[in-house]
């Protein structure tokens, strides 16, 4: 899924504006408080093309919201520099704010409106004739399934119908990048997967998107490139492959055992010495294995743990993914 | 569908397929079709980007734009922002210049502890109460809905992603609190003037309208923008300390049921409330609209009402960039 030369040419914008849709270079953000302060994030530098999906991946608390806040000019940043659509976020927000869609993390649709005058009115925010924006909203309402639910406030909306309107609203514009924090967070599976296929129609026709999410395999399913961040930095960048790829494509083993381990279980049995094995840890109950070539990993290391005397109590094995490109980056369980 | 835009970006692409398109061969083949009925369909999603109106926002537009929204919402919230603004006023003339007359009470000699002779106390009043109008629906017009947009889900977010400086939002919400205020210190007077008993309406003098529509215009400013900064600068959760820390000794000591320059014998509190802009406000619409009870002179009153709305409003201003921006 990389984007070739050839497609990067085709897809190069208008003149004016840079190569990159959105490109940060040591970008960081210290909340500061009389707790201390709170470092959301370290220094992340991005370098995202015009037509690309980009996903930035990582647990709650990641910096994620921090990033996408510093880049739709709601969040300032206190390092660092960010262009987007080649305006500088800090220079030129207003600039920025014209050629952006957001859709946040939480329901910021204009409570007091209904789904249509919610589209009106951003239209015309946009500098869009009454008519026009009249328009371009039955347009939006249409093309998210929302006709029957035209005229109801938007209070009234269930949870798939205002995540929709609230992606709606971030395109009356046309934006040159939509920007998407955790789209789906909280949303059930069916209403999730509609949604999705929505994304997938936009991005081929040339939107370039930033998404964050915490779900994995949401990253996985949309994402032409991701970036893993955790504790406000980058810890990965690339296509799943590549990532996948520089993560040693490793299959993770983890055994938990009834009762804690020695520390040196690893040594003491052998396991850290067998071929198939890169890498073990144990922590507390359980040992965790690293391994490019699993087969029979899972075997040894339960029968090494018997003849230790203890008794197994769960076994699981991660064929290499998202997941355990996480947990080879950062050597713990990942946290939705 | 019979929507259609002229679309320079859209309309580039020979194809069909439109700006930025990856045509036809999509790399993923067709997009899934949607099976539920509610979900959309892919081609009119891709005709979102094919086929779009071009923006093009200006400051101003999005400025006009933003303020049609207010008069959408108060259009929709008509009735309930009318009762709001006449109870209070209406049950006060009702109480004070009818009840209390009639039923010979000495409460109607309010006017003679104003030292203003034979003056209804309504003639009082009715400056009082449209000061405290403005007040009221300054609060109620800038700081309510702000505390709404601030807590819980930020939709403060939704207005702060259009495409203008942040102190232009800034400004927009004061003008929309004024509009309300001034609105709502209107439906003030002819209650005052019809509700009373016998011999008891105020006596109305308006000799120079000019000054009457420039008090009445700032007084509406000072209040939205005094609702602002304490929108912004106060923790919602104690919004209900505010209105009795703020709202209640600022009525009471604002010269709404007495004028000014009665309070001379308590000279402290004559001094003490002029920080007081609801003074300013009531002895204001005194001066335009009931010259005959003594007055502050128009100087400092428009002074005080002028000067503080550009305090407010430049100290509001910058208080709400602090908060939409983190």
């Amino acid at each position: 899924m990389t984007t070739t030369t050839a497609q990067a040419a085709e897809l190069a914008e208008p003149p004016g504006k840079g190569e990159a849709a959105i490109k940060t270079e040591g970008l960081r953000k210290t909340y500061k408080s009389s707790r201390g302060n709170v470092e959301a994030v370290r220094g992340i530098d991005l370098d995202i093309p015009a037509g690309e999906f980009f996903g930035l991946l990582g647990p709650n608390g990641a910096g994620k919201s921090t990033t996408i806040g510093m880049l739709t000019t709601l969040v300032a940043p206190t390092g660092g520099r960010a262009w987007v659509a080649g305006h500088d976020v800090v220079a030129g927000p207003v600039a920025v704010k014209r050629r952006i869609g957001v859709v946040t993390q939480n329901n910021t649709l204009d409570m007091q409106l209904t789904v249509a005058e919610n589209l009106q009115f951003r239209s015309r925010f946009f500098g869009l004739p009454a008519r026009v924006a009249a328009r371009r909203a039955d347009q939006l309402i249409d093309a998210f399934g929302l006709r029957d639910r035209r005229n109801a406030m938007a209070d009234q909306l269930s949870g798939g119908q205002a995540r929709r309107l609230l992606i709606a609203r971030a395109l009356v514009h046309q934006p040159d990048v939509l920007f998407l924090d955790e789209p789906t967070a909280g949303l059930d599976p069916q209403t999730r997967v509609n949604l999705w296929d929505i994304l997938k129609v936009l991005h081929d026709q040339g939107q370039t998107i930033l998404l964050t999410t915490h779900y994995m395999e949401e990253a996985e399913a949309l994402c032409d490139r991701i970036a893993v961040v955790d504790h406000g930095r980058v810890l990965a960048e690339g296509t799943l492959e590549e990532l996948k790829d520089n993560a040693g494509a490793v299959t993770v083993v983890t055994v938990r055992f009834e009762g804690a381990l020695p520390a040196d279980f690893a040594e003491r049995t052998g396991l850290s010495a067998h071929p198939s094995v890169d890498r073990a840890e144990i922590e507390g109950d359980q040992v965790r294995v690293f391994s490019t070539d699993p087969e029979g990993v899972l075997g040894e290391v339960i029968s090494l743990g018997t003849a230790q005397g203890l008794n197994v109590r769960d076994a699981a094995q991660l064929k290499p993914s998202l997941e355990t490109v996480f947990l080879t980056l950062t050597g713990r369980e990942y946290r939705e | 569908m019979a929507t259609t835009f002229q679309s320079p970006r859209g309309s580039a692409g020979k194809n069909g397929t439109g700006r930025r398109g990856k045509n036809g061969a999509g790399k993923n083949g067709a997009p899934p079709a949607a099976a539920p009925s509610e979900a959309p369909s892919a081609e009119a999603i891709a005709a979102l980007i094919t086929n779009a109106p071009e923006p093009a926002p200006t400051t101003l537009k999005t400025f006009g734009a933003m303020m049609a929204r207010e008069f959408r919402v108060l259009g929709r919230n008509a009735i309930s922002t009318f009762m709001r603004s006449v109870m209070q006023p209406l049950l006060f003339v009702f109480v004070f210049s009818y009840v209390f007359p009639k039923i010979g009470s000495g409460f109607s000699a309010g006017g003679t502890a104003a030292s203003a002779g034979n003056t209804s106390f309504s003639t009082i009043l009715l400056p009082g109460l449209m000061a405290s109008m403005f007040l009221m629906q300054g609060m109620f017009g800038t700081t309510m809905p702000l505390i709404m947009e601030f807590s819980w889900q930020r939709t403060i977010e939704d207005r702060a992603l259009a495409p203008v400086p942040i102190w232009v939002l800034g400004l927009q919400k004061i003008t929309a609190g004024a509009i309300q205020a001034f609105i709502g210190a209107l439906i003030v007077f002819p209650i005052v003037l019809l509700v009373h008993a016998a011999g008891q309406a105020p006596s109305v003098h308006v000799t120079n309208w000019f000054l009457f529509a420039l008090i009445m215009v700032a007084s509406s400013t000072v209040t939205a923008s005094l609702g602002l900064l304490l929108g912004t600068v106060m923790d919602p959760r104690k919004i209900q300390m505010v209105f009795a820390i703020v709202l209640l000794p600022a009525t009471m000591l604002g010269c709404v049921y007495y004028p000014w320059s009665a309070l001379h014998s308590i000279r402290w509190l004559q001094i003490l409330v002029l920080i007081n802009p609801m003074v300013y406000m009531s002895e204001g619409l005194r001066a335009v609209l009931t010259p005959s009870i003594g007055h502050m002179p128009v100087w400092a009153v428009l002074l005080a009402l002028v000067g503080g709305t550009i305090v407010f409003a430049t100290w509001g201003v910058r208080t709400f960039r602090n908060r939409v921006v983190a």
